[in-house]
């Protein structure tokens, strides 16, 4: 490289690197300050803290969320956005039961696994068939993704109250209740756990280490430019639309299995905690830039806030707060990263 | 040989005639400067012949041989490749990941079946191709955006010429350069016309024009009007030709 070079280049390159790093430092960030409330609440309550059963309680509550936050995080880097998980989630719960109890001819809290895997079949299938619709809307019909799945949330809350006329179905199969819903592995491990474990390890595989996953990011960052390298623009925001409800229809088995009731009524701002989890850790809502592990400390976060409040008797409106002041302050360091690029 | 051929395309937006009955030669191993005023219909033409948009009337060859480019896809499968004006680059993503965007080099065997990607492999063939092109980075593993635009558009560059086996369209390569980067964009050209590609040009800039095309084809009002041989023409033949006091081509 030529003397002369170096002072064209010198100057414009320093500050995007610092750019660039920022963004790393997004996801480090925030996994520091997961680890510091996890030290502050461990620090104050040593004894209530860091027991066992709360460790347990902490990962199975975060269990439903981490697996629609792993599909948010597909759809906010491609700069959209999925308002109607939580609906999702309890139409696909109340097909799922409302299958089950049809094949058991009446209450299936007697019925094997014949039963129970069959409802975890109509549930995937219930939350694909709405993921499938959100994404012909948004990709092929050109709608605007907030539009389509503020749509679909009123539509899929209301189909589900439609199929029990507005009540909860709370006669489930015993057995799906006590393997999935509170059952553990290796002694300590809770079931649910496992299952939202493997499902955030698969999406992180498919996010960071294949074709798919790179396509996402290149759909985000500039969709023409993705359209012109030949990547079906269409086709790939549909399945990330069809993936997040098919996650969707999972998250609202787990529900089912651990509430033991379809729970119409629990999981309205499900879509917000989910767009909150993956915002705080990294993902960004311009698209373009986000990981898997990032989502997963921000799942955490106001998890862990939670339940340290509960501990030390503060009351858990401060969460809230807590919560709401981590997200804006996140959103504000992506911007700058955004700015100090494109200067 | 020209290896692509447009004869009388006519192309409309709503009312607006963009191209009306336009003609265009090019040939393998040569630089062609495709120039005329603004509104002449350049990035029409362009956009016809890499398979963006396709002609209301007309005929486009492709060494000899009628086609339809329905789809860039399409021209890329034939070696058609483009340099977009607006940098059609992916930000956040890697010059590696930019370069091999739609093109991901897999890995082998099952896991390469899964859809997983083979980064190391794109790395090294990248850092080999930006050498041979003799675009410098100083990291190849910070997004696009950080870079200066010169880079930036280095990179947009290079992705269109590895890739390219017959023609590469520029559409002004070089408007957002400094002075050292638009000398290494145009020692690309060279190269790659050497290598027998052909290259179409769109510039504003005429000294620009005359230093590196060895024809130049003038459009004006959606029509070609003239065509010179680089070596023989001067400014003011380039700048007639355009305003329209020099017109070579009887007009239909």
């Amino acid at each position: 490289m030529t003397a002369e070079e170096e002072v064209v280049n010198g100057g414009a390159i320093e500050k995007p690197t610092l750019g660039a790093r920022l963004l790393g430092a997004n996801t480090f960030w925030i996994g520091l300050v997961l680890i510091a409330l996890c030290v502050v609440f461990g620090v104050l309550e040593p004894t209530a803290f860091l027991t066992l059963f709360t460790v347990q309680t902490l990962l199975i509550e975060t269990a439903v969320l981490l697996v629609l936050s792993v599909g948010m995080t597909f759809v906010i880097i491609t700069g959209g956005i999925d308002l109607s998980v939580g609906s999702v989630l309890i139409f696909s719960g109340m097909v799922s039961a409302k299958a089950m109890e049809w094949v058991s001819g009446g209450s299936s809290t007697n019925a094997g696994w014949g039963v129970i895997l069959f409802g975890l079949v109509v549930a995937i299938v219930a939350g694909t068939a709405w993921g499938i619709l959100n994404g012909l809307l948004i990709a092929a019909a050109k709608i605007p993704p907030l539009i389509v799945t503020l749509g679909t949330l009123g539509a899929a809350l209301g189909a589900a109250s439609l199929l029990n006329n507005g009540s909860d179905i709370r006669t489930l199969p015993s057995t799906m209740r006590t393997t999935i819903g509170y059952g553990t592995s290796f002694g300590y491990v809770p079931n649910l756990v496992i299952v939202a474990v493997v499902l955030t390890l698969i999406g992180a595989w498919l996010l960071h280490t294949t074709v798919f996953g790179r396509h996402t990011f290149a759909v985000g960052s500039n969709a023409e430019a993705a359209r012109r390298s030949g990547i079906g623009v269409t086709r790939h925001l549909t399945s990330i639309y069809t993936l997040t409800g098919a996650l969707a229809g999972v998250a609202g088995f787990m529900s089912l299995a651990y509430f033991g009731s379809t729970t119409i009524s629990a999981h309205s701002t499900d879509n917000l905690n989910a767009i909150a989890a993956v915002v705080m850790g990294g993902t960004s809502l311009f698209g373009g830039v986000g990981t898997v592990l990032g989502t997963v400390i921000g799942v955490f976060i106001p998890a862990v806030l939670k339940k340290g409040f509960n501990i030390i008797h503060v009351q858990d409106f401060w969460q809230m707060i807590a919560v709401g002041a981590v997200l804006i302050a996140a959103v504000w360091f992506d911007q700058q990263r955004r700015r100090s690029r494109n200067r | 040989m020209p290896v692509l051929e447009a004869h009388e395309l006519v192309k409309h937006y709503g009312s607006v005639e963009a191209l009306r009955g336009a003609d265009f030669t090019v040939n393998a191993g040569e630089v062609v400067a495709l120039i005329g005023d603004n509104g002449a219909g350049k990035s029409t033409l362009v956009k016809c012949l890499s398979g963006v948009e396709q002609p209301d009337s007309g005929q486009i060859l492709f060494e000899g041989a009628p086609i339809r480019l329905e789809s860039p896809v399409a021209a890329r499968r034939l070696g058609i490749e483009t340099v977009y004006q607006d940098l059609a680059v992916a930000p956040e993503l890697d010059p590696a990941a930019n370069l091999f965007l739609g093109r991901e080099v897999r890995r082998s065997g099952l896991l390469g079946k899964l859809g997983m990607l083979d980064k190391a492999e794109m790395r090294r063939r990248a850092t080999a191709e930006f050498a041979r092109l003799g675009v410098t980075l100083q990291r190849i593993d910070v997004p696009i955006g950080s870079l200066s635009g010169g880079q930036r558009q280095s990179v947009a560059v290079a992705r269109s010429v590895v890739w390219a086996s017959k023609v590469v369209f520029m559409d002004e390569p070089t408007a957002a350069l400094g002075v050292v980067q638009r000398e290494r964009v145009l020692d690309v050209i060279r190269r790659v016309r050497d290598e027998g590609m052909a290259v179409v040009l769109i510039s504003h800039n005429m000294p620009e024009v005359l230093a590196v095309a060895d024809r130049v084809e003038v459009l004006r009002l959606g029509r070609r009007v003239a065509r010179f041989t680089a070596a023989e023409a001067t400014l003011a033949d380039l700048v007639g030709a355009m305003t329209g006091a020099l017109t070579q081509e009887e007009t239909r």
